[in-house]
C-alpha cells in the first residue's frame, strides 16, 4: 500500500494540517507520498520533505494550479492516484472543493471527514452534525478521503528527510480563473490550529463588545472564533464561526462566552479537551458540555479573566 | 438561460436525531422531512435570478423516495418552474446522485446548476464537486456571492482564510453556502399554483445510470457522550482550576 497525501499549503509554508493527514496515513500503514501542487512552491516542497514518515514529495509546479483551482488541480490528483491505495486530503476549504472532483474523475465514492481508521479499508466519521458516529467501508480500488484535522494528532514537522520529485504534467482545463481573494488579516493564531480558542456568542450583543474577547485573546496567545448566531447577526465576519457549516475546532481550552450551546456549534467544538462556559443564563444548554461552568455577566467577567490569567 | 437546481428531502434541521438500537442507522420513523437548508438557499438564488431577467427557466430535480415530491412543490411554490424527481427507494451516495443529475443536465442542458453545499443528513459535501467533474464543468462551491455575465460566472467563495473569487465559463456548477442570501417563504397562493406546476417522474434505469457503491456503510452509533463539569462560583475560582487543575493555562 501506498497512500498520497494532498499537501494544504499557504504563504510558502505547508498548513498544519497537512501533518495531521499525514498521521491518519500513518494510522492506515505503508509508504506515504505528499504531493505539493502549486505555483512557486519548491520551499513548500522542501519543507513536506522533512515531515516524519514521509517517503517522497511529488512537487507539481506550474501556473495551473496557482490557487489550487478545482478544475485545474483534479485532474492531476486523478492521475497520480491511479497508482496509489489512498488519496487522503485534509478537510480544509481547498480540500473539500477538490477531492470529491478527484473521487468523481476515478469513479469511486469519497469517504469525507474521517475522525477514525479502523482499519486500511474502514472509517469513522461524523454525520448528522456529529450527533451520530458512522463506520464505513469502502472496496474501491484507491480509496478517496478527506481528513477532519481534529481526529489525529500531528506528526512531527521535522525529522524526516524524502526525495523530492517533480511532476512535469500541467492540466489547465481553461475553464476557470482566480479573480481575487480577500483574507482576514490578524496576528492571532488560527482557529483551527491554536492551543486556546476563546468564542463568542449572540450575548455579546454587538460587534464592538469583541473587543473584550480580543483582549483577553491576547493575554491567553489565543484565537477568536464565533457562534453562528453571531456571524448571522453581523457582529463577525463569517471566517471565524465555529460549527457544524463553520469551522471544526479541538483545542486544549475552549472559553465559550455569551455562547448558548445549539448543536450546530457544539458539533464544532466539542472535541475540545477543556471547556469553559460563562453565560448568564444558567439553563443554557452550552453547560451540559462545559467543564467549568461560570454563571456571570460577561461584561463582568471577561475583563476579571484578563486581568486574572 | 435556464437554471437547473438540485434539492435533497432531509431531516428537519431542529429534529434531534437518535440513533437506532441496531445500529444500523438513525431513526426516521415519524420524523420531521424538509428540504435541506443548503438547497433552500440554491432554490432562493435561482428565483432571484429569474427575477432580475437572468434566468429564463428554473428547472428543479431531486433524488429520493416518491416523498420527495412534497420538496419539489417545496420549490415550485417559491418560484420554480418545473420538477424532475428522479425516483430511488434506496439511499444512494453522493456519485450516484452525481451520475443522476449529469443524465439529468445532459437532456436538460442548464447554462447554470445550483446545489447545496453539503446535505445535513449524510455531511457529505460532495455531489456538486462530483457534477462538476462529471460535466467538465467549472464549479463554484460554498458560495456567498453570484454575479452572472454573457459566458461567465464570477463566484465568490466562502474559505477557511477569507473569501476567494473565482471566474467560471458558463456552463457553470454552483453550491451555496449559507450567507448567499436568505430564503423566503412561500405564499398560500403560491403553494396552491405549485400543485398544478409540471413533476416529471423518472428512474436510475431509464436514465441508463448505474448507482453502485463503493462505500459500505457497517454501523451507526450513538457519539461518546461529554459529561457535564462543575460550576465555579467566581472568576477567581476558575483561573485557579484551569491553572491547577485542568493545566491548560
Amino acid at each position: 500500500m501506498t497512500i498520497l497525501v494532498i499537501a494544504e499549503h499557504e504563504n510558502g509554508a505547508v498548513a498544519p494540517a497537512t501533518l495531521n493527514t499525514v498521521a491518519a496515513a500513518a494510522k492506515i500503514g505503508g509508504d506515504i507520498h505528499v504531493l505539493v501542487a502549486g505555483q512557486n512552491v519548491g520551499g513548500v516542497a522542501e519543507a513536506a520533505a522533512k515531515i516524519a514518515g514521509v517517503a517522497k514529495v511529488l512537487v507539481a509546479d506550474n501556473a495551473a494550479y496557482a490557487n489550487f483551482l478545482p478544475e485545474n488541480v483534479a485532474p492531476l490528483v486523478a492521475e497520480l492516484g491511479k497508482g496509489y491505495s489512498h488519496v487522503l486530503a485534509p478537510a480544509t476549504s481547498n480540500g473539500k472543493n477538490v477531492l470529491p472532483r478527484v473521487a468523481a474523475l476515478l469513479d469511486v465514492d469519497q469517504i469525507s471527514e474521517i475522525i477514525s481508521v479502523e482499519s486500511a479499508d474502514t472509517f469513522k466519521r461524523p454525520i448528522y452534525a456529529g450527533n451520530a458516529i458512522a463506520t464505513v467501508q469502502s472496496s474501491a480500488a484507491v480509496k478517496v478521503i478527506t481528513v477532519r484535522a481534529t481526529g489525529f494528532d500531528a506528526v512531527a514537522a521535522e525529522g524526516g528527510s524524502a526525495a523530492v520529485e517533480t511532476i512535469a504534467a500541467a492540466h489547465d482545463a481553461g475553464k476557470s480563473a482566480f479573480v481575487g481573494e480577500e483574507l482576514a488579516k490578524s496576528d492571532r493564531p488560527e482557529l483551527t490550529a491554536a492551543k486556546i480558542v476563546v468564542s463568542g456568542g449572540r450575548g455579546m450583543q454587538n460587534g464592538d463588545n469583541f473587543k473584550h474577547l480580543y483582549a483577553l485573546a491576547d493575554k491567553l496567545g489565543a484565537a477568536v472564533g464565533a457562534s453562528r448566531a453571531a456571524v448571522d447577526a453581523g457582529f463577525v465576519p463569517n471566517d471565524m464561526q465555529v460549527g457544524q457549516t463553520g469551522k471544526i475546532v479541538a483545542p486544549q481550552l475552549y472559553i465559550a462566552v455569551g455562547i448558548s450551546g445549539a448543536i450546530q456549534h457544539l458539533a464544532g467544538m466539542k472535541d475540545s479537551k477543556v471547556i469553559v462556559a460563562i453565560n448568564k443564563d444558567e439553563e443554557a444548554p452550552i453547560f451540559q458540555v462545559a467543564d467549568y461552568g461560570l454563571v456571570a455577566d460577561l461584561f463582568e467577567a471577561v475583563p476579571e479573566l484578563e486581568k486574572l490569567v | 438561460m435556464k437554471v437547473l437546481v438540485a434539492v435533497k428531502r432531509v431531516v428537519d434541521y431542529n429534529v434531534k436525531v437518535r440513533v437506532k438500537a441496531d445500529n444500523s442507522g438513525v431513526d426516521l420513523a415519524n420524523v420531521k422531512m424538509s428540504m435541506n437548508p443548503f438547497c433552500e438557499i440554491a432554490v432562493e438564488e435561482a428565483v432571484r435570478l429569474k427575477e432580475k431577467g437572468v434566468a429564463s427557466e428554473i428547472v428543479v430535480v431531486t433524488v429520493g423516495p416518491a416523498t420527495a415530491q412534497e420538496q419539489l412543490r417545496t420549490a415550485l411554490a417559491l418560484g420554480a418552474d418545473r420538477a424532475v424527481l428522479v425516483e430511488s427507494a434506496e439511499e444512494l451516495t453522493s456519485l450516484a446522485v452525481a451520475k443522476l443529475l449529469k443524465a439529468v443536465v445532459d437532456k436538460e442542458q442548464p447554462q447554470l446548476v445550483i446545489l447545496g453545499k453539503q446535505a445535513i443528513d449524510s455531511d457529505n459535501n460532495q455531489t456538486g464537486q462530483m457534477l462538476a467533474a462529471l460535466t467538465g464543468f467549472g464549479q463554484g462551491t460554498f458560495a456567498s456571492k453570484v454575479e452572472l455575465a454573457d459566458t461567465t460566472a464570477i463566484v465568490t467563495r466562502e474559505i477557511d482564510g477569507g473569501l476567494q473569487t473565482v471566474s467560471l465559463k458558463l456552463p457553470a456548477i454552483v453550491t451555496t453556502d449559507l450567507r448567499l442570501n436568505e430564503p423566503r417563504y412561500a405564499s398560500l397562493p403560491n403553494i396552491m399554483k405549485a400543485k398544478k406546476k409540471p413533476l416529471e417522474t423518472v428512474t436510475p434505469d431509464a436514465l441508463g445510470v448505474s448507482t453502485a457503491s463503493t462505500n459500505k456503510t457497517l454501523k451507526v452509533e450513538a457519539p461518546a457522550a461529554r459529561s457535564a463539569g462543575i460550576k465555579v462560583k467566581s472568576v477567581a475560582e476558575l483561573v485557579e482550576k484551569l491553572k491547577n487543575e485542568a493545566k491548560v493555562i
